[in-house]
């Protein structure tokens, strides 16, 4: 028989602050039953959304579900972070895995099977709940479902599939959703996969296939780079199709994106960003993820537990990456088998203007939008700002600074229209000298307790 | 110096512009009420509110600027700066002069002037996309309470329309007194007699009963997802910064 019980009770269970009692809320018919529930989910969710967290994808971008026919949610194009946690990253999806049960051993992974943790797996129901009701809430733009590997590959993928469905079909649910495809899936699924899901990733986990084979035994490169290219040709017949038949039904819209662990293995910065570099090329990848190595064992083919988090290092590879999207750098203009390293302590596009200084200075009032880009401390959108307001008058320094640009690093690198200019030959170690100690570096100030000085 | 006194609304500060051409007056400020300075030497007008008056500036403005542009000045007037309608005037006046759209001219003072704050109060929207809090109530209606730096409701009520179609919803904003509900049918605006002691613990009160439980793993989830050794509390707040956190589910503290 179901019994009701006393809110004092289930506040003293711990789920539920007694802030809520205090204030009169009412468990209206709340039974014992109802609270084992809850206290199971709570216990699956701390569980399997610390295990996802290493996955440091949450861009709920490039969607561009509609809401249709009364439903629940839409994909915003540019995504919405909901919240950051404390270190600073963004909170857009639900991120979290089916199950942490897993028949593999690689070694860099929480879920490992040697790895002696807790573990739990949700039913379909319980994700399709969570997501709905924390979608409900506004507290996400969606799901991002991942799982370690139980029973075998198609098993697994079965069931993060018939979530998404279940979303899709039975609650009439628009929002994001990211499936990662579990490595080793058969086509059918994945094409599955795709009809349900804006972004599928595979993770390619190590820059090389030395690297995976050293830290992921039970894995092999070729059960992801399969997959990988079977959505290239699924996305692209689907974009092919769109344009000629409205009605094909949505094929993975927001793409494809992978991930990789740096810091783990020996990798240098020029064989993971040649491998992003080959992503975005040859794979049509919308995104490469790089994960700074977060030490969570104690093997010792890996760096020890204490060891700092490697995380200039991911931020600059994440500067060449935008880069390359973005300013149409090639990769070799930003590393080279001479210099396999990003310099830590400025960014690449600062390095790689030092390396070329007889380029510059350019004339802010003539330079082409290509070249201004390229100029350090201007961004996209400073570029374009000076390129349609050049239009009206000859910008002076005057003008540039109200307009925001960041001339303590684009001064070394630019004349305008005022006498006075700052280019006096100086040499590429001064300007970095000059740059440094005026200390404004963006980076410089948000991960300054992780840097020692330089 | 001319003042001219309109009622705080986007099209009153539009027939204010409208003034300003029919009795050419060179030297003038638009206010409203309650800002206005009465100066021995000034002569103060009142606006009188007319659509179509409105309509016919905005019909002028369009022949040069873009939709985009104009949606700017709407989201500048929003941002309930002070000085901001003077700031406007003086957009509106050199588009007139020039004959062209001015909106990139951004050496000029007005035309950066209207970019800059039109950004900040779009970052507002976006941020308040990003933060609303839905609680469900016994009567499942989602509701949210917020206070927005910048008059942002009307700018925001779209996304919410079309993301929550299939619930009823209402969001208030507390500093401004009013409110946007939601009935799965149609939007409209709202005033709630909500007494100003009422806090989120009143609100309590009236909750689904699966809300705080809800919360509660919200909560959990939102710690268990951070990775502590990368602890960023500089970052973390430039991001949410503290002023939000008072709405924040996540951002509560246990007790
Ligand atoms: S297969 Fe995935 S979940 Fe399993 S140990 Fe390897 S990385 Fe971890």
């Amino acid at each position: 028989m179901r019994q009701p019980i006393d809110a004092y009770v289930l506040s003293k269970c711990g789920y539920v602050s007694l802030f809520a009692v205090r204030s009169g809320y009412r468990f209206r018919n709340f039974v014992r039953e109802d609270f084992t529930m809850w206290e199971r989910i709570t216990e699956k969710l701390k569980i399997l959304s610390d295990a996802a967290k290493y996955d440091v994808s949450c861009a709920s971008s490039g969607g561009k579900r509609k809401n249709e026919n009364k439903g629940l949610g839409n994909s915003a194009n540019s995504g919405i972070c909901h919240a950051y946690t404390e270190d600073g990253r963004c909170v857009s999806l639900l991120k979290i895995l089916l199950t942490n049960f897993c028949i593999f051993d690689c070694a860099y992974c929480v879920s490992r099977k040697s790895n002696d943790i807790k573990r739990a797996a949700f039913t379909v129901q319980e994700v399709v709940d969570l997501t709905i009701n924390f979608y409900r809430r506004n507290y996400i733009e969606g799901l991002f479902l991942s799982s370690g590997i139980f029973t075998n590959a198609d098993y697994t993928m079965e069931r993060l599939v018939l979530i998404a469905k279940k979303l899709r079909t039975e609650h009439n649910f628009h929002g994001y959703i990211h499936l990662k495809a579990i490595p080793g899936a058969s086509p059918e699924l994945l094409r599955e996969a795709g009809l349900y899901a804006d972004r599928l990733s595979i993770n390619i986990e190590m820059p090389t296939e030395q690297g995976l084979k050293l830290l992921a035994p039970d894995k092999n490169r070729e059960d992801m780079i399969r997959p990988m290219n079977y959505l290239k040709t699924e996305i692209q017949q689907y974009k092919e199709e769109i344009v000629k038949f409205k009605k094909t039904p949505a094929f993975a819209p927001a793409g494809q994106s992978t991930q990789m662990v740096v810091g783990a293995t020996q990798e240098t910065d020029l064989q993971v960003l040649y491998t992003a570099n080959h992503f975005y090329k040859k794979m049509q990848m919308k995104r490469v993820y790089y994960s700074g190595y977060v030490p969570i064992s104690t093997d010792n083919r890996l760096p020890a537990i204490g060891t700092p988090v490697p995380m200039i290092r991911e931020n600059r590879l994440y500067q060449a990456d935008w880069l390359l999207r973005f300013y149409s750098f090639n990769v070799n203009e930003l590393i080279s088998p001479e210099q396999p390293l990003l310099d830590l302590d400025i960014d690449p596009k600062l390095s790689w203007a030092l390396r070329n200084l007889s380029i510059f200075p350019l004339d802010i009032n003539k330079a082409e939008l290509p070249l201004i880009k390229r100029i350090p401390g201007i961004g996209v959108s400073s570029a374009l700002k000076i390129v349609a307001a050049r239009k009206f008058r000859k910008l002076n320094w005057e003008h540039l600074k109200k307009m925001g640009i960041a001339l303590n690093r684009a001064r070394y690198f630019i004349t305008c229209n005022s006498p006075d200019f700052e280019i006096k030959d100086y040499q590429p170690q001064q300007i970095k000298q000059f740059i440094l100690t005026k200390g404004n570096s963006k980076y410089e100030n948000t991960f300054s307790q992780q840097i020692p000085l330089f | 110096m001319q003042t001219l006194i309109y009622d705080g609304s986007f099209e009153g500060w539009l027939c204010a512009v409208f003034d300003v051409y029919e009795y050419k007056y060179a030297n003038v400020t638009i206010c409203t009420d309650n800002q206005r300075q009465d100066s021995l030497w000034g002569e103060t007008r009142l606006v009188y509110t007319d659509k179509q008056k409105a309509d016919r500036v905005v019909k002028g403005l369009k022949q040069y600027i873009s939709a985009v542009a104009m949606q700017q000045l709407y989201k500048t007037f929003l941002s309930e700066q002070k000085g901001m309608e003077d700031m406007l005037l003086e957009y509106v006046q050199y588009v007139f002069r020039e004959k062209k759209d001015i909106a990139k001219d951004y050496s000029h003072h007005a035309a950066r002037y209207v970019d800059d704050t039109a950004h900040k109060v779009h970052r507002e929207k976006h941020r308040m996309e990003a933060f609303v809090r839905f609680q469900k109530t016994g009567d499942d209606i989602y509701f949210a309470l917020v206070e927005p730096d910048f008059n942002v409701l009307p700018l925001i009520l779209k996304h919410f329309r079309d993301r929550y179609a299939d619930q009823k919803w209402l969001i208030y904003d507390k500093k401004r007194k009013y409110g946007i509900y939601y009935d799965l049918h149609k939007t409209e605006f709202i005033q709630l007699d909500f007494d100003t002691q009422s806090s989120n613990k009143d609100i309590a009160a009236i909750l689904n009963e699966s809300e705080l439980p809800y919360q509660q793993l919200w909560k959990d989830y939102f710690n268990s997802t951070n990775i502590k050794a990368r602890k960023n509390m500089k970052l973390h707040i430039r991001h949410m910064p503290l002023r939000y956190w008072k709405y924040l589910v996540e951002k509560q503290p246990e007790i």
